[in-house]
């Protein structure tokens, strides 16, 4: 047993998740920012060949932040929330300590080939879930490497009682063992069947019963992969930063069996209109309404655990960036029930007002809220203060500018196209070709583009503050206790 | 009765009841705190009080056993 003094977190897989995370998201917004471009200007599709299109990047956008840069945030703080709220050092186990070090580089070997994957065109064609069956297989021994050291962690624990965000991280991964299990179970047709690449493979359900896996596992992603994990995250780093305690305790309990309880059932409201049962579509609109009761109680729980500690919001860009974060969360929480009413579904379905709602609430919601914890952790991390509190405040209101942007944009765009597809004479035949619309979405295309430059930028200027903190700022004596310290 | 009716039904009543679930884990939370059994807002200070020398909210007994013989981790 260590002596109490020697006692201390260990922060060396935190540090090695937080250098994924920027590398991921830099590269995520670089290619979305491209992407976002060649639909304003189609002549930028052919730059790199096949590897350069729309088709063959989109996948590679939407992996690398989803799986990249939003898995490393979590993990970067998973271990560091992990260990602080239990009161234990992993260092205190040598297996926990390797296994986390496992869990890191077969992730990182992991993802990189997924990318790879994918730009070579290798891909499953389920949408979030395209990794062709060799990579899932790696997928599921990564995830299990982490149960391992979660599960492990909680076994050592000081703390009795886990604190609430560990309740979040642990939905967050027994939802995606079970979403990623059940949606991909594929027949590789090489070993099977003899036939098609030894890459290849089918899914094992058919029509309309894949569409239904399929989206019960599409949106229940977004729930506990962009949702569960980055409550998790503001739970712990906006009562800590603020030195606040969470408004109410129960009010949290209570939000996450809510969201359990509802979230599970929504995900049919991407099949409005198909061939699912009606009744099914309809459970899934009535459940996406109900969905905004939890979502609103955590996101009114971090505002409440600010009151009568507003002015930090004016004097702590990273107050700033949460606060800013529980607002996107409840504006894309109350978008998204919205679409998914039958009626609205009508118009806004495969419109451009989809991918606006997603963007206000992963550029809005996840990243703000990533790097606000990425900027927490760095000071205590690496035992440094952070570099420059007035490069903070031009990414925040550079990148706030980007995401009102994007989805203002995305709005226009999404209900003039879903009226123009629907748009008849008095004859009854339709007055728009398909060509029309994007002639008159264009503008729009160029403005989100713009948008998708400006959040890029933000993020660079995020990578030097960040790189600037951690190689040259000032050294610090001891941990700050709430407030992060900044030049 | 057709698989998909069956489906439907199975759907409402298995609703119904999870809602009488979740009302019944409100009253619950703060039956128990009436009663002076638990007090959750305590939990809060988790994360506040966080450094590993703090004294836990609710000390892990199984973990005291084992590890803190001999030493003063938490006190």
């Amino acid at each position: 047993m260590q002596s109490n003094a020697a006692l201390e977190y260990d922060y060396s897989v935190v540090k090695l998740f937080t250098y994924t995370t920027i590398l991921f998201g830099f590269l995520g917004m670089l290619i979305g920012t491209l992407i976002a471009s060649q639909l304003a200007f189609p002549e930028l599709n052919y730059l790199l060949g096949e590897y350069g299109t729309f088709s063959r990047l989109r996948p590679v956008h939407t992996n690398i932040v989803i799986y990249g840069f939003t898995l490393s945030g979590i993990w970067a703080t998973f271990y560091y929330v992990g260990q602080r709220t239990l009161k234990v050092s992993i260092a205190e186990s040598k297996f926990l300590t390797i296994m986390s070090k496992v869990h890191f580089w077969l992730y990182f070997v992991g993802a990189l080939i997924g990318v790879v994957s994918l730009l070579l065109g290798f891909s499953a064609s389920k949408e979030y879930a395209e990794f062709e069956w060799p990579i899932d297989v790696v997928v599921v021994l990564i995830w299990v490497i982490w149960g391992v050291t979660m599960f492990g962690l909680i076994g050592i624990r000081r703390e009795k009682t886990l604190y609430i965000s560990l309740w979040y991280y642990i939905a967050c991964f027994l939802g995606i063992a079970m979403l990623y299990l059940f949606n991909n179970m594929e027949v590789p047709t090489y070993l099977v069947a003899g036939v098609g690449s030894v890459w290849h493979s089918v899914s094992m359900y058919s029509g309309t019963n894949d569409a239904l896996v399929q989206w019960w596992f599409g949106h229940n992603a977004v729930a506990f992969a962009f949702t569960v994990p980055i409550i998790a995250i503001i739970y712990y780093f906006l009562p800590k930063e603020s030195g606040q305690a969470v408004y109410s305790y129960k009010l949290s309990l209570l939000s996450f069996w809510g969201l359990m309880f509802v979230y599970l059932w929504a995900g049919s409201h991407h099949l409005l209109y198909a061939t699912v049962p009606d009744w099914m579509q309809t459970m899934g609109s009535i459940f996406s309404i109900v969905l905004i009761l939890p979502s609103w109680g955590s996101a009114i729980n971090m505002l409440l655990t600010m009151k009568g500690e507003w002015n930090q919001l004016t004097d702590n860009p990273l107050i700033k960036f949460m606060v800013l974060a529980s607002t996107f969360y409840m504006l894309s929480t109350l978008e998204g029930p919205i679409q998914a009413i039958k009626s609205v579904n009508a118009i806004a379905h495969f419109t451009d007002w989809i991918p606006g709602h997603v963007h206000d609430g992963v550029l809005g919601w996840v990243a703000f809220t990533i790097m606000s914890a990425l900027f927490h952790m760095a000071p205590r991390a690496f035992k440094r203060e952070i570099y420059s509190k007035s490069l903070m405040e031009t990414q925040f209101w550079l990148q706030t500018t980007a995401v009102v942007l994007y989805f203002t944009s995305m709005w226009i765009a999404g209900i003039t196209q879903g009226m123009m597809w629907r748009a008849v004479d008095e004859y009854g035949n339709l007055m728009y070709s398909f060509i029309d619309t994007v002639a008159v979405l264009r503008p729009y295309y160029t403005i989100r583009a713009l948008a998708g430059l400006m959040y890029l930028t933000g993020f660079i200027i995020f990578t030097y503050n960040m790189y600037m903190t951690i190689t040259a700022s000032k050294k610090l004596e001891e941990e700050p206790q709430f407030r992060s310290p900044m030049a | 009765m057709e698989i998909r009716e069956l489906q439907a039904y199975a759907n409402f009543f298995f609703t119904v009841f999870l809602v009488f679930l979740l009302y019944g884990y409100i009253i619950h939370l703060y039956r128990s705190e009436k009663k002076g059994e638990r007090d959750y807002e305590q939990y809060a200070n988790i994360a506040l009080n966080d450094e590993i020398t703090d004294a836990p909210v609710e000390r892990n007994p199984k973990t005291l056993d084992k590890k803190e013989k001999g030493g003063k981790i938490d006190e």
